[in-house]
């Protein structure tokens, strides 16, 4: 209540200090805005962000330190036979006195003192909430007066006020970085634990994958086994599958929608094969698993081969169409964007179509082909529902494309939905497989990312 | 090859009034893209182993008539060709005409450099690969070196082949390029400004190389700049808005224009 008071009271203060400040400046120079070193709106963003800014920061750091600190007041206020217990049975009496203070019965009765420190802990939030609001509020007052008096007609608003905006974008730049980071400090933690479970040796080197371990001493037939290198062999052969298919028909696709297609045709073809990328993965899963799978069986045995129902050709291939708008609608913007003065000093040296575009026309836009290409192994590679439903979860370790294999995400997928607890190796090694896929899918951007730096063509 | 024999199976050349040989000649020649027409009945005979320049203000069609002589303008969509051109004798636009063969002997510089994003020898060598006129490696290497000799750039770069050439500043881009033409062989050069991008120092190598190559060559040269084309042309042509005004020795067309407008151009005037 008293923060959304504040918050209100804070933009009607930065709005009032972007009038003040711009009337000010108008009045400091009599009129002459030529004689203003910034023209009047950034004199009044200048007061504005003074005003709003500092109290607005404060605001912040109250709203993410509240909880915390007003918890820890109160745990400090509870007599020492209850406060000096076990981290578990300090986080019952925190769990406790966060619902008796938010008016829910926990269900049996609690103790006194518990029901004083809940009782200390509303009245701390209250209390501290007041405060926040009056000192922010204050705040807000004294930078909207500094400010409005520092302005004169020398003062350099505009670059103020555009060092805020730079240090803005910065911010934002910040977020996603640090959010990676956290991703990735996340996943390094959880694969620690795991680790330290299974030796990384065994896991990264281990022919045999199957993570069933006991959840009671005394069940059977569960020993868990960690070896990574099934998974990763599966991920492999299904994507290179995919690439297979992607690659040539999405590149092919993309010379004749940039090349041969009547703009009008082109702009028919374009958007319907963008639709193929929208489709939801699901549903190529089930086109897999119930379309392509058994037709990818009867023709193997008509041919006299023995197929599984759930084989890596079916799912590979149904995953190749899939990626096929990718490689042809990346590719089709690259090559439309090589230089039309290439393609005629080729027609004026009279190479047939066919020439200039194999020999002028793809070489120059093969940096751009191959980001596209690398942007659809990681694409491949991440996919998770295709494979789940078409190949199957059977970590066979083979390269016959006719066999179910598994992958690493669709493992991920199913080793986190089952009922196990969370410190399991089974469960953590989703974790473990989630780092290494994370490592490879990185060195992979990169070596893209090195190639096309290294064969880029600059056209002016 | 089915052309190549039909050309060269020609009459001798026709004489024009001076006794040069007519290499090329158009009649008529109107271009329309869409409904708006862009040249408006063109007749010009072109003399073998002549420099013809052709000058005039900017979107008076000299480069779209340029663009006529080996087809370019077959790339760009809704535009139409009517009247009668050819080369030696045989109708460029007529149905026994390939396109690929056409530009093989009527070669072309862009206004700007173009290079292939390839190697220096690769940007020489890709036209005669394409029409198989080596059959081994040091039959390349011979027309390589023969092509950048005659464009005056072998020197200096005769150490760096294998260096990309978009590497080359522009005017050795420029005469790159004027070499990538010649290495086919071809009977015609057109250039479409090719000058334009470079500095003086540069512009007054490629002056040079052309009037060189005049002796092999018959070049038809699209410029805006008057001196230029007093520099190198034997013959000088004149549009405006479409039409050819005038086309006379380059001497007389700078010191005793028939035509109003050619005199307002060439001092200045307008355009």
């Amino acid at each position: 209540m008293q923060l959304t008071v504040l918050l209100i009271v804070l933009i009607a203060l930065t709005v009032a200090g972007y009038h003040l400040g711009r009337s000010r400046a108008v009045r400091a120079v009599g009129g002459r805005i030529v004689q203003l070193h910034s023209v009047p709106a950034y004199h009044g963003l200048y007061v504005a962000l003074w005003a709003g800014l500092p109290a607005f920061a404060l605001f912040a750091l109250w709203s993410m330190t509240e909880n915390w600190l007003v918890l820890q007041m109160a745990l400090a206020s509870l007599p020492e036979r209850l406060s000096g217990g076990d981290i578990s049975t300090l986080g019952l009496l925190k769990a406790d006195i966060l619902n008796i203070a938010q008016g829910v019965n926990p269900g049996r009765d609690s103790d006194p003192a518990v029901v004083a420190a809940a009782q200390h802990y509303n009245d701390l939030r209250s209390l501290g909430d007041w405060m926040v609001l009056a000192i922010g509020a204050s705040l807000a007052v004294a930078g909207l007066v500094y400010a409005r008096n520092r302005i004169t007609s020398a003062l350099r608003a505009r670059n103020r006020v555009e060092q805020v905006v730079n240090w803005a974008l910065i911010a934002c730049a910040m977020v996603a970085i640090l959010t990676t980071f956290g991703i990735v400090f996340s996943l390094v933690f959880e694969a620690m634990q795991f680790f330290a479970k299974i030796s990384p040796i065994d896991f990264l080197f281990g022919l045999h994958w199957s993570p069933q371990t006991a959840m009671r001493a005394d069940q059977v037939g569960s020993s868990g086994s960690f070896g990574a290198v099934p998974l990763f062999a599966g991920t492999l052969l299904i994507t290179f599958i995919a690439m297979l298919v992607a690659v040539p028909v999405g590149l092919m696709a993309a010379v004749f929608m940039s090349e041969y297609a009547d703009p009008k045709l082109r702009n028919w073809v374009k958007p319907i094969l963008e639709i193929l990328a929208g489709i939801p993965t699901v549903v190529y899963g089930f086109f897999a698993a119930l379309t392509m799978a058994p037709f990818v069986r009867g023709l193997g045995e008509s041919i006299g081969l023995s197929v599984s129902s759930e084989s890596a050709l079916a799912a590979g291939l149904v995953m190749g169409v899939m990626i096929i708008p990718f490689v042809s609608s990346l590719s089709d913007d690259v090559i439309n964007a090589v230089p039309q003065s290439l393609r005629d000093g080729s027609y004026g040296l009279g190479a047939t179509k066919s020439e200039t575009i194999r020999q002028v026309v793809l070489p120059a836009a093969l940096p751009g082909i191959v980001a596209a290409v690398m942007l659809a192994v990681s694409r491949a590679i991440g996919e998770t529902m295709i494979v789940t439903m078409a190949a199957g979860l059977a970590g066979n370790l083979t390269a016959n494309p006719l066999e179910a294999v598994t992958t690493v995400t669709t493992q991920i997928a199913t080793l986190l939905v089952g009922d196990q607890e969370f410190d399991s190796p089974k469960t953590l090694s989703a974790f473990g497989l989630g780092l290494v896929l994370f490592v490879v899918t990185l060195a992979l951007n990169m070596i893209a990312l090195r190639v096309v730096q290294k064969y880029r063509e600059k056209y002016d | 090859m089915q052309v190549q024999t039909n050309f060269a199976a020609k009459s001798p050349l026709p004489l024009d009034a001076e006794g040069t040989p007519i290499k090329m000649q158009a009649r008529g020649v109107k271009v329309f893209y869409g409904p708006k027409q862009a040249l408006k009945g063109i007749d010009i005979d072109i003399g073998e182993n002549k420099v013809l320049a052709l000058i005039g203000p900017s979107g008076c069609g000299k480069s779209t008539f340029l663009r006529c002589l080996n087809r370019m303008n077959d790339t760009i969509e809704h535009c139409r060709v009517e009247g009668l051109l050819t080369l030696d004798g045989e109708d460029v636009y007529g149905h026994n005409i390939d396109t690929v063969q056409l530009r093989a002997r009527v070669g072309m510089v862009f206004q700007k450099p173009n290079p292939f994003p390839k190697s220096i020898y690769d940007n020489i060598s890709y036209g005669p690969k394409i029409h198989g006129m080596a059959s081994h490696k040091d039959e390349m290497d011979e027309i390589v070196e023969k092509s950048l000799q005659r464009a005056g750039l072998w020197n200096e770069v005769k150490d760096r082949l294998r260096e990309p050439g978009t590497g080359l500043s522009g005017g050795q881009q420029q005469r790159l390029c004027i070499a990538r033409a010649i290495a086919v062989s071809p009977e015609v050069i057109l250039m479409d400004e090719p000058c334009s991008a470079l500095d003086p120092i540069a512009t007054a190598h490629i002056e040079e190389l052309i009037d060189e190559l005049r002796e092999n060559y018959t070049i038809v040269i699209v410029t805006h700049n008057m001196q230029q084309a007093a520099r190198v042309s034997q013959k000088t042509a004149f549009f405006h808005l479409g039409e050819m005004v005038e086309c006379d020795d380059t001497e007389e067309i700078f010191t005793n224009p028939r035509d109003e407008r050619t005199q307002g151009y060439i001092t200045g005037r307008y355009g």
